[in-house]
């Protein structure tokens, strides 16, 4: 397995990251993105300058426009949007839509959208849950149904991330049943029939409920192989899955080192409470939590660019271990900073918010460690 | 070919070359394990073998430098020879207190003439050592120890009683902390010094544990003249040597929550349990157990090889050694106790008729590892360390 250590472009692109995010006010600008109560939920001028730095580029191949990077260093920019609560859609418009269109698209497919996608001119997104569809990729209740030479998409996804102000969707539709039914389509956002209505999620982020009544498209908007779509699904999840790792580490880092100076600065009984035994011992067990989220993130991250036989183990060995480490530590976060926390004026609780989007996006711990036993076989 | 490539098809060939065939797959068998020492008793005489060539080829304490009787392996070569030994399934050639802790702390804080006088003899495996930290009243709180150490001319003469000593009833040399000035703050009047275990006023006497086993002794010390040369570092500033000496036992006792060739849990609950229709655990309460305790150790091994990674990038050691030696330790301790949960009523066996040597064997290692996180350190004591040195959070 490659180093599990930091190269140093490495380490400076996830200090321009870094930059980004505070220069345009941290934590402070996802509070004003939602008390202004806008739909789309983000910046777009924080949007474009990520274009201009090349990031919504970074996963994809030169001959793309892309900069030809890995996942290793896509954790690097969720990491820093976790630590800034940044709502801007990268893991659902650039991890999971355009990594699955440069995995399972045509050669036409890819040109009409990625080079757009990398320039932050268009923006897909994928419809993957449907109400009850809980984390099996492969309970869809969706329909396509043959239409002449093309298809009819009839079905309800919820919770589009991203879904409000996207130009396109990836959608997945049962054709026939069973496992290998699963079709995947690209459907545009003007098409005649698709309905978006917006959600009001506990994290605020841009969400939305996509309605498909006897959509119809053609034969070239299939993706992949018809009745192929769970296997390039099935990577692009992955992908995403440790994207959104990198995301949970920032946001617990960021709402741990938030508490540690709280415990640093906070007098009751006439000392600081950071004094006290039993507040330390806790804070210790979190800082261990979070080296050992960190490790499992580089090496899920790692494994999937080598292509390691045990990726999708890694993947799930650090989606477990970050939705368990996020949930200990903004539920300690929140505990130790006292009533102050439970005030909507305080910050800590945006961090909780978000960590719960987090834990369910992809399969939570329990989830995590039933894929782990059964790909281990026991 | 990269240079490790090329390094592991040396080491390959030699392992193959220079390892009894009879110790193959003994890896876990601790009878097979070689402390060294004057006293030194070998349950299969391959052991002695293969520590032997070992030593000859300086693979007994690899990454030592030559002269010292190592081969100056760096540490990924070392890592390499590690995973062809355990390749197939060899122990180690040399364990114990020597290999693990005085040798690397000689290393650092010793004179050229110290390092001449004892690293060989450690590599060569004709010189065991033991620890001379605990005393009765000063367990946790070590830096209160009381064991007193008076100038005579050029020797110390040593007066107290130490606790804990792992195998001193074997051992030919103890390091030890002992009070050389009582009238400053307790961290700044302690002198780290090395006693030859056959001088005149040494006892020691076996302690029973309630794994029915004695690793650990009480050793007194009557008027024991140990010369001035034998301090290592200087005078009253033992507790320095003492706490890098504590980071090399707490890598060492924490590497123990990795997983390497020991019993597989899936397995042994298949085993133990049985299989549903699908070929999975049948009991999902355990299933799960299980599972956790398995992504706990893959998180560790994790950690522990982007630490080693990082070192090797050039990144400062700090106090990781406590979070080692708190999660490794406590690792171990919930993997023994869900083997026991595994066995069931097959784990109760003490000795005699009804039970497998596997299973009496269980029952022991999981005594025994009720210790592993009050010795070297509480885990009380490692979160302390790592609230105050890594979170700096207030006293």
């Amino acid at each position: 397995m490659a180093a599990l250590v930091l190269t140093a472009p490495q380490d400076m692109l996830a200090r321009t990251a870094a930059e980004l995010i505070s220069k345009h006010g941290g934590v402070d600008r996802q509070r004003q993105l939602r008390d202004a109560g806008d739909e789309l939920a983000y910046s777009p001028e924080v949007w474009a300058e990520m274009a201009d730095l090349g990031w919504l580029g970074i996963p994809f191949a030169e001959e793309h426009g892309g900069l030809g990077m890995g996942m290793a260093e896509t954790v690097l920019i969720t990491e820093a949007m976790g630590r800034g609560l940044a709502p801007e859609p990268f893991v659902s418009a650039v991890v999971f839509a355009g990594g699955l269109i440069a995995d399972a698209g045509a050669a036409e497919q890819r040109t009409a959208w990625l080079p757009q996608l990398i320039d932050g001119e268009k923006r897909l997104a994928p419809a993957l849950l449907e109400a009850g569809s809980r984390y099996g990729l492969d309970r869809v209740e969706t329909r396509a149904q043959p239409n002449g030479a093309g298809w009819s998409l009839s079905g309800e996804k919820v919770q589009v991330v991203g879904g409000v102000g996207a130009d396109g969707f990836l959608i997945a539709a049962r054709t026939e049943g069973g496992d290998d039914g699963l079709t995947l389509f690209l459907v545009p956002a003007t098409a005649d029939g698709l309905e978006v209505v917006a959600q009001k999620r506990v994290d605020s982020r841009n969400s939305a409920i996509v309605r498909l009544n006897d959509v119809q498209v053609g034969a070239g908007s299939v993706l992949g192989d018809v009745c192929g779509g769970l296997e390039p699904l099935g990577r692009a999840v992955d992908r995403a899955t440790v994207a959104v790792c990198g995301e949970m580490l920032g946001v617990m880092t960021e709402a741990f080192e938030r508490t540690i100076e709280y415990l640093k600065s906070r007098r009751q009984f006439g000392v600081l409470i950071g004094t006290f035994q039993a507040l330390k011992h806790r804070a210790a067990k979190m800082f261990i939590e979070i080296e050992l989220s960190r490790s499992t993130v580089m090496a899920a991250a790692r494994a999937l660019d080598a292509s390691d036989a045990d990726a999708a183990l890694q993947v799930s060995n650090a989606k477990a271990r970050c939705s368990d480490a996020l949930i200990l530590v903004t539920n300690e976060a929140l505990q130790m900073h006292g009533g102050i926390g439970m005030t909507d004026e305080h910050d800590i609780g945006l961090f909780i918010k978000r960590a719960r989007a987090l834990e369910f996006a992809f399969g939570d711990a329990a989830f995590h460690r039933q894929r782990f036993a059964a790909l281990r076989g026991f | 070919m990269s240079d490790l490539t090329a390094f592991r098809e040396k080491a390959r060939a030699w392992v193959e070359a220079n390892s009894p065939e009879f110790l193959r797959g003994k890896a876990s068998d601790p009878k097979a394990w070689a402390a060294g020492g004057r006293k030194a008793s070998f349950t299969y005489p391959e052991s002695r073998d293969w520590l032997l060539a070992a030593a000859a080829r300086g693979f007994s304490v690899p990454t030592w430098p030559e002269q010292y009787g190592g081969a100056g392996l760096a540490r990924d070569e070392a890592l390499v020879l590690q995973e062809e030994i355990a390749r197939l399934a060899l122990p180690m050639p040399l364990t114990g207190f020597g290999y693990s802790m005085i040798g690397p702390t000689l290393l650092d804080h010793g004179t050229e003439a110290q390092k001449a006088e004892h690293l060989p003899k450690i590599a060569r495996g004709e010189i065991r050592w033991c620890q001379g930290y605990s005393e009765p009243n000063a367990g946790s709180d070590l830096a209160s120890l009381a064991t007193s150490a008076v100038r005579d001319g050029d020797f110390y003469v040593i007066n107290g009683q130490k606790v804990w000593t792992s195998g001193a009833d074997e051992a030919d040399w103890i390091f030890m902390l002992v009070r050389t000035d009582p009238d400053v703050k307790k961290q700044r009047g302690i002198t780290f010094i090395l006693v030859d275990m056959e001088s005149p006023g040494v006892e020691v006497r076996p302690i029973r544990l309630i794994s029915g086993a004695s690793p650990f002794c009480e050793t007194f010390f009557h008027n024991v003249r140990a010369p001035v040369h034998q301090v290592i570092g200087d005078v009253n500033s033992g507790w320095t040597v003492a706490k890098a000496l504590l980071g090399h036992e707490r890598t060492s006792i924490g590497g123990m929550g990795r997983g390497g060739a020991r019993t597989s849990l899936p397995d042994l609950a298949r085993d133990y349990v049985g299989v549903d229709e699908e070929g999975r655990i049948d009991d999902p309460a355990l299933r799960e157990r299980v599972t956790q305790c398995e992504m706990d150790a893959m998180s560790y091994g994790l950690t522990v090889k982007r630490h080693g990674d990082g070192l090797e990038a050039g990144h400062k050691p700090g106090p990781e050694s406590s979070m080692f030696k708190y999660y490794g330790t406590e690792l171990n301790m919930r993997r023994e106790e869900l083997m026991l949960s595994i066995r069931g009523p097959q784990a109760l066996g003490w000795e005699g008729e009804g039970f497998e040597p596997a299973e009496l064997n269980q029952t022991r290692t999981w005594l025994r590892s009720r210790a592993n996180s009050i010795e070297g350190g509480t885990s009380e004591i490692q979160l302390n360390i790592i609230a105050k040195r890594v979170l700096g959070l207030p006293d």
